[in-house]
């Protein structure tokens, strides 16, 4: 990836933000002081029928609930870079938001690596990419030692 | 609430058969109409379950399969409910029926399904969670199951071969039933054999899509008495209920819970509550029944449900099944029909097969998976989006 000017973009905007320390945007409900994510498809809060709902950053660290991978590559709209790396994805619980949010686990890491119960940080990692741009999507890191079979190229 | 007849059963046998669905739900009800001797002419109303995967006569299911059995200028509705498509059919029918609009109704559904997993809606539709789950994340509807699964062998240690287990058992039932898509024994080598989809979930125990149908004809008691029809199998009770806030359970599509942040999470999670109103319509409890088919969409879910359904404790449901109760010949019989796993899912003909099934264990019809001396049953159900069902059937 020497010399790679492509622009690094969110795959979807509103989601999550790019940086060194990236954040799911999240919404907390003005009246019940509820959480969601995504910020415009996470709310189901019959206390919160007009639907307000302030922007957040959700805590960018958790525990994992559970985690599983796919190995068979997932039909569209993933996009799916060959050769297809089995996807690992998490089900991490945040302790302020009191929810548990999906998100692929960085590359390098798979199942075997995981635990229940484990501390995770956001990160940010290309989820596809063409000639102009690396599309990003949100993924979980475990925190701490990088994996002996790690190689990815998360950028978290 | 009223009890409805069921007065006849009908199914088309699932498999892979790639003809067009109304084929099958036509076939589902012309078997269910004879086995009720109720003539197509005398029904008033018909309660399509849509399937969204064969084009505009898909959506509007019912008329689809009206006008393949005859326009008699009979009262019509189609509904979707995901997998729950079925069971919202036969409460609409339920309504139809107890407010007097119509004596006698026929509920169908069918399929016919691609293969492969279940994706979206096609095109770019980034403020639709099914969407972004494939999207942004590579979720696919196994990699949901194994999050349960996993979840289950993190709190209650249980292992790949209890849920191998599950699979075992079900394909047992599944030999004797001649609508089942693979009535084949399976052993637990089988199941370790077969490749691994979503960890530590394998091949053979997520359940593929499949086609098919299934059809009920059901009515007011008066009429079954009219009918001469004195001891019908009843529908007792039907639940079709959403989560209630905060769903603390992640779930398809979502790619995140609510959150329990501002509001306690209600005592019944969202599945429990599904089976919670079902029990509470017909007044009746986990100790009442004698059979139960749940939507074993992988072999790990069945154990949840037995935990869901009150069966055994929270925690508990590894035991149960290792102890034989939830085997024919057990204590309480879980998916004598075979289950999911011996038919994939024909989505929204499914949920109506699970109560053909019931129907036939409380009649005695059930030949070689009888569960013997069956007076009550109850079906559970899952969809995405919050949807899901359970009906209690009783003799």
């Amino acid at each position: 990836m020497t010399g790679n000017t492509r622009q690094r973009v969110p795959s979807v905007e509103g989601f999550f933000t790019i940086g060194d320390e990236p954040h799911l945007i999240g919404g907390r409900l003005a009246d019940s002081g509820g959480y969601c994510f995504p910020l415009h498809l996470g709310g189901s809060d019959p206390r919160n029928p007009a639907g307000e709902v302030e922007e957040v950053a959700l805590s960018r660290t958790g525990l994992i609930w559970s985690f599983t991978n796919s190995t068979y590559p997932p039909p569209p709209p993933f996009i799916i870079t060959e050769p297809y790396v089995p996807v690992v994805v998490a089900a991490v619980e945040l302790e302020l938001e009191k929810m548990v949010v999906l998100g692929q686990v960085a590359p390098g890491w798979t199942v075997d690596d995981l635990e229940v119960g484990m501390e995770v940080e956001l990160v940010t990692g290309v989820l596809h990419e063409d000639e102009e741009c690396e599309y990003l999507t949100w993924q979980w890191q475990p925190i701490g030692d990088r994996p002996v079979s790690g190689g990815g190229d998360s950028d978290g | 609430m009223d009890e409805l007849a069921i007065l006849g059963v009908g199914m088309h046998p699932w498999g892979k058969w790639g003809r067009n669905f109304t084929e099958y739900g036509v076939h589902a009800a012309r078997l269910a109409l004879a086995d009720a001797a109720v003539d197509w002419r005398d029904v008033g109303f018909v309660s399509g379950a849509i399937t969204v995967r064969c084009g505009y006569p898909g959506y509007v299911s019912g008329s689809t399969f009206a006008r393949a059995l005859g326009f008699t200028g009979a009262q019509v509705a189609s509904s979707y409910a995901a997998c729950a498509s079925g069971v919202t059919a036969l409460s609409v029918a339920r309504g139809q029926i107890l407010s007097g609009a119509c004596d006698v109704a026929l509920v169908v559904g069918a399929d016919t399904t691609p293969r492969g997993f279940l994706a979206p809606a096609e095109g770019d539709r980034p403020d639709d969670t099914d969407w972004l789950r494939f999207h942004m994340v590579g979720a696919t509807n196994p990699v949901y199951f194994a999050l349960h699964a996993r979840r289950r062998m993190a709190l209650y240690g249980a292992t790949p071969e209890d849920f191998a287990m599950v699979k075992v058992k079900n394909s047992r039932h599944g030999v004797h039933n001649p609508n089942a898509r693979y009535p084949k024994e399976y052993g637990l080598e089988d199941v370790a054999n077969s490749p691994m989809v979503s960890d530590p979930l394998r091949l053979l125990e997520i359940c593929a899509t499949s086609d098919g149908g299934a059809a009920l004809v059901v009515s007011s008691m008066d009429y079954a008495r009219s009918l001469g029809v004195r001891d019908p199998v009843r529908v007792t009770g039907i639940s079709t209920v959403t989560p209630t806030y905060p769903d603390t359970v992640i779930d398809l599509p979502y790619l995140a819970t609510d959150s329990a942040a501002g509001t306690e999470a209600p005592d019944l999670g969202f599945k429990e509550s599904i089976v919670a109103r079902a029990y509470e319509e017909a007044g009746m409890g986990p100790a009442d029944m004698d059979v139960a088919e749940v939507y074993d969409l992988s072999s790990a879910l069945e154990l949840d449900w037995y935990e869901h359904l009150g069966l055994c404790e929270v925690g508990e449901a590894e035991s149960l099944l290792r102890s034989g109760a939830t085997s024919i010949g057990g204590r309480i019989p879980v998916n004598p029909s075979g289950g999911l796993g011996a038919f994939g899912e024909a989505v929204p003909a499914q949920a109506i097969a699970q109560v053909c099934e019931l129907t036939w264990q409380l009649r005695d019809q059930a030949g070689g998976r009888q569960v013997e001396g069956a007076r009550v049953g109850v079906t559970a159900n899952q969809g995405l989006f919050g949807h899901g069902s359970s009906v209690l059937v009783r003799r």
